[in-house]
């Protein structure tokens, strides 16, 4: 379980005439409970890969605590995190010349594994596994592809809690339907550990059990999909008509 | 197999680490240990014979040999050895070998060791040649490491040949240098790998001639600079004919490490196509960041980056 308690960031930025203080989260208190699914929604700009990197320790927030467990992460670093239980997807993934699909999903797991082990990671995420597990994670993979592996490397890891942020940013549509049956999977699977997932998109938020929406740095509104859902894309009809034409 | 003396421990471990020797290799090889040649084997294709004068070896592979190797590391471990050997190699027509050389220098002594090796290779035609060429320096006295490599290729029509040029660590200084004459269809590939640290310094001239129509190089060089080290990486490609030619340097800098990267290029034919890329940099703190994500320390996840990139 996770406790964000009084979390508030803010940054310095020049504005030409001189600096001014800028508010990024305010006052977040949130809990992620065990086997729970949860979805963070909003606009552009209202917080949310700041709240990730926040309980990745990328970033420290100005003030408020972090809880895993029961046990104050607040002052621990990014590695010290992830050790604890944390693992964390980013929205770009990282390139890296030379080290390969393999070697990345090794170091993820922390273990030296066969080959045949590791693409079973690569398969979960709809990956023809011998096709990947020895190339680069480098420029000549595809967003799409790198999005995959990045996921990979979060299953491999299989930690308490696992944070994705924006899984469907730059990927296309047909990608995209891949991947939500990636997340339909894991929503089926989670057992002593919880989900989060920063994203936009109906699909994600449809197989949330919570979500959450943040808005200029603020909790806007927090509950379960029944309660939450109908509120961000209009009334229940208009959800089922939507479906009906996304299914022809 | 001629078995002049027994080489000692310090030497077995130099031998694995240029050239993954734990026990004697398959094929023909010839050893110099401390100046002198150690062991030596030949084979019906490939003949190994010293040159007269006594300054290195030729090595003769027939023309039409498949998938024979070359063996010929040299190993030192005597402080204060200074030595410049010539090795020739004279590929046969249609030949399709591996070369594997290299050296590793102990030095535990005070005084500066130092091995120039100046190796010439005649690529006849439609001959495929893979090099490997690994140095390595270990020992903790205050004598520097010297290794100064001279790599001549010239390569007659449509042969081709892969180049793997790798020192990773240990060696004070070195000045390596490649010329290579490419005749029409030939095709050379080189894959450097360097790494300095300490107060290292290392130079890297290239200077690919392309001569005949349908030649093509591609020299890529990956390298990274730790500490205080220097290196200056210079990779020149002549296009004279209808050719291509490519040329990229790579390059890490960490701590107070300086690189200096000179591609260059040189077109006297309208129909050269010759395109050359450089870049330095610090690693990508993000690459850092992604793997303290997956458990990993800062330093650790640098060793990785590093591997990675060098591999």
């Amino acid at each position: 379980m996770l406790e964000l308690q009084n979390i508030s960031f803010g940054v310095t930025e020049d504005n030409g005439t001189g600096s001014v203080d800028k508010e990024i989260l305010n006052d977040i208190n949130l809990t992620i409970e065990d086997n729970k699914f949860v979805v963070i929604t909003g606009p552009n700009g209202g917080g949310k890969s700041t709240l990730a990197k926040i309980i990745a320790g990328i970033e420290k927030p100005t003030s408020g605590r972090i809880l895993l467990d029961g046990q104050d992460i607040t002052d621990k670093n990014i590695t010290e995190r992830a050790k604890a239980g944390i693992s964390f997807a980013f929205q770009q993934p990282v390139r890296f010349k030379g080290i390969q699909v393999l070697d990345l999903i090794r170091l993820a797991a922390g273990r030296r594994m066969s080959p045949a082990d590791a693409c079973q990671y690569l398969a979960e995420v709809g990956l023809c596994a011998k096709d990947y597990i020895n190339r680069e994670v480098n420029a000549s993979l595809s967003g799409g592809e790198l999005k995959r592996i990045e996921i990979a490397t979060v299953l491999a890891r299989s930690t308490r809690l696992s944070v994705f942020d924006e899984p469907e940013a730059g990927i296309d549509l047909w990608s995209f339907q891949n991947l939500i049956q990636v997340f339909e999977k894991m929503r089926k699977k989670i057992h002593d550990s919880s989900i989060m997932i920063i994203s936009h998109q109906e699909r994600i938020l449809e197989i949330a059990d919570e979500i959450v929406v943040l808005r200029s740095g603020r909790i806007a509104a927090t509950g379960s999909r029944e309660e939450i859902l109908p509120t961000l894309i209009g009334t229940p009809s208009a959800v089922e008509a939507c479906k009906v034409l996304t299914s022809k | 197999m001629l078995k002049i003396r027994e080489i000692d421990e310090i030497q077995k471990r130099l031998l694995q680490e240029i050239a993954d020797l734990h026990t004697v290799p398959e094929g023909a090889f010839n050893i110099r240990a401390n100046g002198e040649s150690a062991m030596r084997n030949t084979t019906a294709n490939i003949d190994i014979i010293s040159k007269e004068n006594g300054s290195g070896i030729d090595i003769k592979i027939k023309p039409g040999t498949k998938n024979e190797s070359v063996h010929i590391p040299v190993v030192m471990s005597q402080s204060g050895l200074k030595e410049v050997v010539y090795n020739d190699f004279y590929i046969g027509e249609d030949s399709d070998v591996v070369i594997v050389a290299g050296c590793g220098i102990d030095n535990c002594g005070t005084q500066d060791s130092e091995h120039d090796g100046i190796h010439r290779f005649f690529v006849g035609k439609g001959a495929k040649v893979k090099y490997v060429e690994k140095h390595y320096g270990s020992g903790d006295g205050t004598g520097k490491r010297l290794l100064n490599p001279g790599t001549e290729v010239y390569m007659e029509e449509n042969s081709t040949m892969e180049m793997e040029m790798v020192q990773i660590k240990g060696v004070d200084s070195t000045k390596r240098d490649t010329k290579a004459e490419l005749s029409a269809g030939a095709r050379l590939v080189v894959q450097e790998r360097l790494m300095t640290h300490g107060t290292q310094d290392a130079y890297s001239i290239y200077k690919v001639v392309l001569n005949g129509d349908d030649s093509s190089a591609d020299v890529v060089s990956r390298s990274v600079a730790r500490d205080k080290s220097y290196q200056k990486l210079d990779m020149c490609i002549l296009g004279n004919a209808a050719c291509h030619g490519h040329t990229e340097c790579d390059s890490i800098i960490m701590d107070e490490g300086r690189i200096l990267a000179v591609p260059s290029l040189e077109a006297n034919s309208t129909e050269a196509a010759l395109v050359h890329e450089a870049a330095i940099g610090k690693i990508a703190g993000e690459q850092i960041i992604k793997l303290m994500t997956l458990g990993l320390t800062e330093a650790e996840a640098e060793e990785q980056i590093i591997n990675g990139f060098l591999k």
